[in-house]
């Protein structure tokens, strides 16, 4: 063992970004001389930087680069065993200037504390930092206790309706029956959401502790974590996550002595987003189609084949250590008095610091923004951000000052959703981002409830004419229509929050609905067949360059002339546009 | 012609007159065979009493199980969120004319690739994304998407 560390941030972010070059250039320079320990770790959540080395246990303290280049890594390194400050794209320090100290300064980790801190696939590196003893403290305690101490931290669902933890395990708690399930939905559906990825690749046993103490407080002997199969990451360090405690006797007959057994298995997700429903997820685990099914009966009473059975999101059993270590009083502390606690948001789309973060509740979402998330990616305007994926709704630049609570989100007509945040700027049409959302639902809907299945395709037909120039005026009003009776009509969620996306475009946006309606155009630049290409005289210097690329020669003009585009011919490819180097092609 | 359902026989042994074994059982099986035949799907009805009606349902709801041969790489384009306001389109048109794909097609002529979209892979941060096999690339732009398959190419030694 060595003072210095050296940790990889080897997610399934940072290996997209290449670090496992870097961590090979490191293998072989460790090898070679020797010197500091090699490791490797999960996400930071500053994914933007990706891939990420940390340096530490020298003089300098902690020392984090970004976007590393495995051809200089070592020289990076060489310079901090040294005591020298690499020359490099210092993003985090303890005792210097790090570029992104401040973000993580906004920040309030109780989910992702350990993420991107220890080695997700040691659990010798997990009860170090405080591992399993909220498990041997829990089993101190009577269930009831355990139940009343989580019903006080006031944790509500972070799987997105945020309904009460500890009321939801107290029902399932109560239920008659002998055999009992807890489950944890790890579906992630919400396209544009990363949370519970990064939470379980960081750091599965925080998820898996959290479990084992809910099943302890509601007297289930059996469990599934129910993870989506586009995460082949997270899935391998739950699995070895539940073999490690297992040989540790955390899981398995007979916990730590106790008369208490739970047995825990991982469920692969087969790709249907209407699986993160939870009537759909046990009938998917049944091996069914995953279809919804009516309730009451709740999964509290009738759950997997018939028996009790609890379910939660990810993110809300990763609160659960926290809880039952620092008690009710101090999660208390942080938050808001109706939603207390802390929230991880997936940070992307147009933000400079995409990537995962943890804010206490209460925070606005102007702060989200531009302080912990950085601030705009380009030099493009802020305009909306997207909450709540396909059930959610696009928040305006007018409403960044709403702070992030369950109840003042729902007010916007978005929702807190399970925590995916799209920025966008005014490069993006809020039609087509409808019209995305539409696709997304309509192609989704299992098909039970007919206005789920033919109500959303109604809408969506609507909604691709709008953006093709051949809306009518009346085109609004159905849609309203439409969206009113689909939330009435249908039985899930998945269909009652569907038109959400549309009500809150129309709401914050209409004015975009109706320039595609009436005026035929697209303010954003993006729907096709609404684009105009037009030469700017003033700025055209006569260079051939966009004719030469027109595919139907539709461009005149002569060498050193001003240029024409022919509206009539123009099949609006965008291949001037690309070709002019003077910003002379207006598109709009 | 009929097929050859021997190397199924092992995972049919284990998983007999178990409890909801459906989704990893056709799981592996198209692990094996490569995807789902509709014979493939009347022989593990024959095999594990199950009515044929219920695997054809569960197969055909989840976009994970494959009716059709599949191409020896799988290259999932991401149309998330994320990836769809960061021109994931832009990316899905250049795969397609780098394929040589038209229309509907999904599958290379040449069996090499099939091109499926999924919602979102989980590196929104890096969007667009597209992920080949179990690699995910990201930050991607349609310039740098031949240089990409070019790899994959060249280990057939085309
Ligand atoms: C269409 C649909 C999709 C859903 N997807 C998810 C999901 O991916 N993850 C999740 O945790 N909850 C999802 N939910 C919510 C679950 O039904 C359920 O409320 C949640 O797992 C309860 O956990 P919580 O109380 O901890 O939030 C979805 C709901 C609907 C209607
Ligand atoms: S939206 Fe493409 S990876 Fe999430």
């Amino acid at each position: 063992m060595s003072e210095i560390k050296v940790k990889v941030g080897m997610a399934s972010c940072g290996v997209a970004a290449g670090a496992s070059e870097v961590y090979d250039v490191l293998t072989r320079y460790q090898k070679e001389s020797g010197g500091f320990d090699l490791g490797s770790t999960a996400c930071i959540g500053m994914c933007f930087e990706e891939p990420i080395v940390e340096f530490s246990g020298g003089s300098l303290g902690s020392v984090s680069l970004g976007a590393v280049d495995p051809a200089k890594i070592e020289e990076h390194l060489k310079d901090y065993l040294d005591n020298k400050l690499p020359d490099a794209n210092i993003i985090q320090a303890d005792k210097h200037n790090g570029k992104h100290n401040e973000l993580l300064a906004g920040q309030t980790r109780i989910v992702l504390r350990n993420c991107g801190v220890i080695d997700p696939k040691s659990i010798e590196d997990y009860e170090a930092h405080g591992g399993y003893t909220a498990l041997k403290k829990a089993l101190a305690m009577d269930p009831d206790e355990i139940i009343d101490e989580v019903k006080a931290s006031g944790l509500r669902g972070r799987g997105g309706a945020g309904f009460s933890t500890g009321l939801k395990w107290s029902f399932a708690a109560r239920a008659k029956g002998k055999k009992k399930y807890v489950i944890c939905n790890a579906d992630e559906g919400d396209p544009g959401a990363f949370m519970d990825r990064s939470t379980l690749e960081g750091d599965p046993h925080n998820v898996i502790e959290g479990m084992i103490i809910g099943a302890y407080a509601m007297g289930a002997d059996e469990g599934y974590i129910y993870c989506r199969a586009e995460y082949p990451m997270a899935i391998r360090h739950l699995l070895i996550a539940i073999e490690k405690a297992e040989e540790k006797g955390y899981l398995g007959k007979k916990i730590l002595g106790t008369d208490f057994s739970f047995e825990l298995h991982v469920k692969e997700g087969a790709g249907a987003f209407v699986c993160g429903e939870e009537t759909a997820l046990m009938q998917s685990i049944e091996g069914k189609r995953g279809m919804p099914t009516i309730r009451p009966p709740f999964p509290a009473e009738s759950g997997l084949w018939g028996c009790p059975t609890n379910i939660n999101n990810v993110e809300t059993w990763a609160n659960i250590t926290y809880i039952i270590n620092q008690g009710s009083v101090e999660f208390r502390k942080i938050g808001t008095d109706k939603s207390p606690g802390t929230k991880v948001f997936a940070l992307a789309g147009k933000i400079a610091g995409s990537g995962l973060i943890e804010v206490p509740m209460g925070i606005e979402l102007r702060d989200i923004i531009y302080k912990v998330g950085g601030g705009m990616k380009t030099d493009k305007p802020f305009k909306a951000v997207q909450m709540g994926g396909p059930s959610g709704g696009c928040i305006p630049a007018s409403l960044l000052d709403t702070i992030v609570d369950y109840d003042s989100i729902n007010a916007t007509g978005a929702i807190m959703g399970s925590g995916g945040m799209v920025v966008m700027d005014s490069g993006t049409c809020m039609v087509d981002v409808a019209r995305f959302f539409l696709h997304f639902t309509q192609s989704e809907s299992c098909g039970k409830c007919t206005f789920c299945r033919i109500g959303t395709r109604r809408m969506l037909e609507i909604l691709t004419r709008i953006t093709e120039g051949k809306g009518e005026p009346e085109d609004i009003d159905k849609l309203e229509d439409l969206a009113a009776n689909i939330i009435k009509g249908s039985l899930c969620g998945l269909g009652q929050t569907a038109p959400n996306p549309v009500l809150t475009t129309l709401r914050y946006f209409r004015d975009e609905y109706l320039a595609h309606i009436e005026a035929k155009r697209c303010p954003a630049g993006v729907c096709n067949s609404l684009l105009r290409y037009e030469v700017i005289p003033d700025k055209c210097v006569g260079c051939t360059a966009c004719a030469r690329k027109c595919p139907v020669s539709c461009i005149s003009g002569k060498v050193k002339e001003v240029h024409y585009i022919d509206q009539e011919e123009c099949i609006r490819c965008g291949a001037c546009y690309s070709a002019c180097k003077f910003g002379a092609i207006n598109k709009g | 012609m009929e097929q050859d359902f021997s190397p199924l026989a092992e995972s049919i042994k284990r998983y007999r007159g178990k409890p909801g074994i459906l989704i990893p059982l056709l799981q592996e099986v198209q692990q094996i065979m490569g995807y789902l035949s509709i014979d493939t799907m009347a022989h593990l009805s024959r095999e594990l009493d199950i009515p044929a009606a219920e695997i054809y349902g569960v197969a055909t709801f989840y976009s994970m199980f494959k009716l059709k041969p599949q191409g020896k790489h799988i290259i999932r384009i991401c149309k998330g969120t994320a990836c769809h306001v960061s021109d994931a389109d832009g990316i899905k048109d250049a795969l397609k004319s780098s394929l040589g794909l038209e229309g509907e097609e999904d599958t290379t002529k040449d069996m090499l690739f099939t091109l499926m979209e999924v919602a979102c892979l989980g590196c929104c941060s890096l969007a667009p994304v597209i992920m080949i096999d179990d690699t995910t690339y990201g930050k991607l732009s349609p310039d740098g998407i031949p240089k990409i398959l070019e790899r994959y190419a060249y280990e057939e030694g085309k």
